[in-house]
C-alpha cells in the first residue's frame, strides 16, 4: 500500500473528526479544567510569587498560564482518546478498519484532528490569560513554547489513542485521564522546582514533564532554558507513544474490533 | 394496611444507600483516594507559601487539611445525588410510591447514607492526616468536632445533590454538576487565607462564597485551636446550607410525587 493511501485515510479521518468538533460545542470541554485551574491559581495564589526564591521574571500569572496551556493541549489529546473509544463502542471504528486502505493513517488522522482541537483550546486559554493582563515577553521564543505545546498534544493523543484502541470501550476514560492528570500535577505547578519540598520534589525531579514545563516557562519569559533536553523528551515521548498506538491498532485488528 | 414506622423505613433505605456506595469500589476509591491525592500535592506543592508574611501556619500540611474533608463531602453529594437519580430513572422511586413506604423516607434514607459516608471519610482522613504529621491544635475534642463539621458539610452538599436529582431525575445531569461544585471549592479561601489573596476580585468571590467559612471553620480546629468566630461561622454556614437544601429537596420531592 502506498503513501497515498496512508495520507488519504489520515485526512479523511481528520476531516470527519474536525467536522464532529465543530458540530458540537462540547469539543471545547478539554479547556474547562485548564481555564478553571488558571483562574483559581493565577487569581488566588498571586502572593505565592512573592515567596523568597520565586525567581520567575514574567510573574505568577504567566507562571500559571504555561501550565494551564500545556494542560489544555494534553487534555485535548486525552479527549481525542475518548472519541476513539466512542467510535469503537458505536461500531464506527470497525467499519473504518474494514474500509481503510492503510490503517496506520487512522492514527495520523486522529492526531491531526487533536492538533486542531488543541490549537483552539490553547487559543482560548491564551485569550483569557491576556485578558487578565499576562505579559508576553518572549518575542520569537514564543514559537519554542508553541512547539512544545504541539509535542505535548501529540504525545497525549497517541497515548490516549493507544489505550482507547486496546480497551475499545468508553470505560477507558479514567485509564486515559488519570495518568495524564498525575503527570501534569506531579510537576512544579504552584512554585518552581527549587521551592518544592518532600516527596513531591523527588517525583517532580524524575517527571519528564518538569523539563518540558521549565523550558516552556523559559520561552514565555524570553529566557530559554533546558531547550534541547525538553525537545528531546518531547520527541521521545511522541516516538514511544506512536509505537504504543500502532501496537494497540494491531491488537484491535486482531480482535476484529 | 399500616406500614412500618418512618424510622424503620429510613433505616432500611439508609442501609441500602450506604451498602450500595460501599459495594462500588470505583466510587469508594474516588471518594477516598482522589481527595487525599490532591491534598498531598497541594500540601507539598505549596509548602513555600508558609514563608509569606502573615501566613497563619508553620506547615502547609496543617493549613491544607480542610481540603480533603470538603472535597470528600462534594464527592459524597455527587454520588448520593446520582444514586437517587438512578432510582428515579430505573423506576424504583415510582414503585416505592405504590408501597406504604413514605416518599420522605427515600430522601431521609439517602441523606442518612450521605452522613454515614461522610463519617467514614472524616475518620479515615483524620487517621491518615495524623499519621502523616497533621497537628490538630484543638486536640482530641477538636478532632471530634472536626468530624462532626465534616459530616454536616457532607449533609449540606448531599441535600444539594438530592435537589439536583429530584429536579432533573437524570444521573448525567447530577454528575455534570461536579465541575461546578469543584470550581466553588477552589474559588474560596481553600489555598490561601482571604487576607493574603492579592487579587481583589478573587478575594470578593472568596468572601461571598460560603465554602470559605466551612473551610475556615474546619481549618481553625487544626491550625489555631478553638476559634469561636471561625467555628460559629463554619457551623452557621453548614446549618444554613442543610436547611436550604433539605427544604428545597423536600419541596421538589412533593412535586415529583404529585406527578
Amino acid at each position: 500500500m502506498g503513501r497515498g493511501g496512508f495520507f488519504s485515510v489520515a485526512f479523511a479521518v481528520a476531516g470527519r473528526q474536525v467536522y464532529k468538533y465543530f458540530a458540537n460545542p462540547a469539543f471545547l470541554a478539554p479547556a474547562f479544567f485548564p481555564l478553571f485551574f488558571f483562574v483559581a491559581f493565577a487569581g488566588g495564589l498571586t502572593r505565592v510569587g512573592d515567596v523568597p526564591g520565586f525567581d520567575y521574571e514574567a510573574g505568577y500569572v504567566a507562571f500559571q498560564y504555561v501550565w494551564a496551556l500545556l494542560q489544555a493541549v494534553a487534555m485535548g489529546g486525552a479527549f481525542t482518546g475518548f472519541s476513539i473509544a466512542g467510535d469503537f463502542e458505536n461500531g464506527f471504528a470497525r467499519r473504518l478498519l474494514l474500509a481503510a486502505s492503510n490503517r496506520q493513517g487512522i492514527i495520523l488522522g486522529y492526531t491531526i484532528a487533536s492538533l486542531v482541537r488543541g490549537a483552539l483550546t490553547g487559543i482560548l486559554v491564551t485569550f483569557l490569560a491576556l485578558l487578565t493582563g499576562m505579559p508576553m515577553s518572549g518575542g520569537f521564543d514564543l514559537f519554542g513554547l508553541i512547539g512544545l505545546a504541539v509535542l505535548v498534544n501529540v504525545a497525549a493523543t497517541l497515548f490516549g489513542a493507544g489505550v482507547a484502541m486496546l480497551l475499545r470501550t468508553q470505560q477507558a476514560g479514567p485509564v486515559i485521564r488519570t495518568p495524564i492528570f498525575l503527570v501534569l500535577f506531579l510537576a512544579p505547578v504552584f512554585v518552581p522546582l527549587n521551592l518544592l519540598s518532600g516527596w513531591l520534589e523527588t517525583i517532580a525531579r524524575l517527571n519528564p514533564f518538569t523539563t518540558i514545563l521549565d523550558a516552556a516557562r523559559g520561552f514565555l519569559a524570553g529566557t530559554p532554558t533546558s531547550v534541547l533536553p525538553a525537545y528531546a523528551i518531547g520527541v521521545a515521548l511522541v516516538a514511544i507513544f506512536a509505537l504504543w498506538a500502532v501496537y494497540a491498532l494491531r491488537r484491535a485488528e486482531k480482535a476484529g474490533a | 394496611m399500616k406500614g412500618p414506622s418512618l424510622l424503620v423505613q429510613v433505616t432500611s433505605l439508609a442501609r441500602r444507600s450506604t451498602l450500595r456506595t460501599l459495594r462500588q469500589p470505583a466510587v469508594m476509591v474516588s471518594a477516598i483516594l482522589f481527595p487525599m491525592m490532591f491534598f498531598a500535592i497541594n500540601a507539598y506543592g505549596l509548602d513555600a507559601a508558609t514563608s509569606i508574611p502573615g501566613f497563619p501556619a508553620d506547615s502547609y500540611l496543617d493549613f491544607a487539611f480542610a481540603f480533603p474533608l470538603v472535597q470528600a463531602a462534594l464527592f459524597g453529594a455527587i454520588t448520593a445525588g446520582a444514586d437517587l437519580a438512578r432510582d428515579i430513572e430505573s423506576g424504583f422511586f415510582d414503585r416505592l410510591s405504590l408501597t406504604p413506604m413514605r416518599p420522605a423516607s427515600l430522601l431521609l434514607g439517602m441523606l442518612a447514607g450521605v452522613v454515614a459516608l461522610g463519617l467514614i471519610q472524616g475518620v479515615i482522613f483524620l487517621a491518615v492526616g495524623v499519621l502523616f504529621g497533621v497537628d490538630v491544635k484543638s486536640g482530641f475534642p477538636g478532632m471530634i468536632v472536626l468530624v462532626l463539621l465534616t459530616v454536616l458539610v457532607a449533609l449540606g452538599f448531599g441535600g444539594i445533590g438530592a435537589m439536583l436529582a429530584l429536579r432533573t431525575g437524570s444521573v448525567e445531569a447530577v454528575e455534570s454538576a461536579f465541575p461546578l461544585f469543584f470550581v466553588s471549592i477552589f474559588m474560596s479561601s481553600i489555598n490561601l487565607p482571604r487576607d493574603l489573596i492579592e487579587q481583589d476580585w478573587f478575594r470578593y468571590i472568596a468572601t461571598a462564597n460560603p465554602i470559605s467559612y466551612l473551610v475556615e471553620g474546619l481549618r481553625s480546629l487544626v491550625i489555631t485551636g478553638w476559634d469561636a468566630q471561625a467555628l460559629l461561622l463554619g457551623f452557621g454556614c453548614a446549618f444554613a446550607i442543610i436547611a436550604l437544601s433539605v427544604t428545597g429537596a423536600s419541596a421538589l420531592l412533593r412535586t415529583r410525587v404529585a406527578r
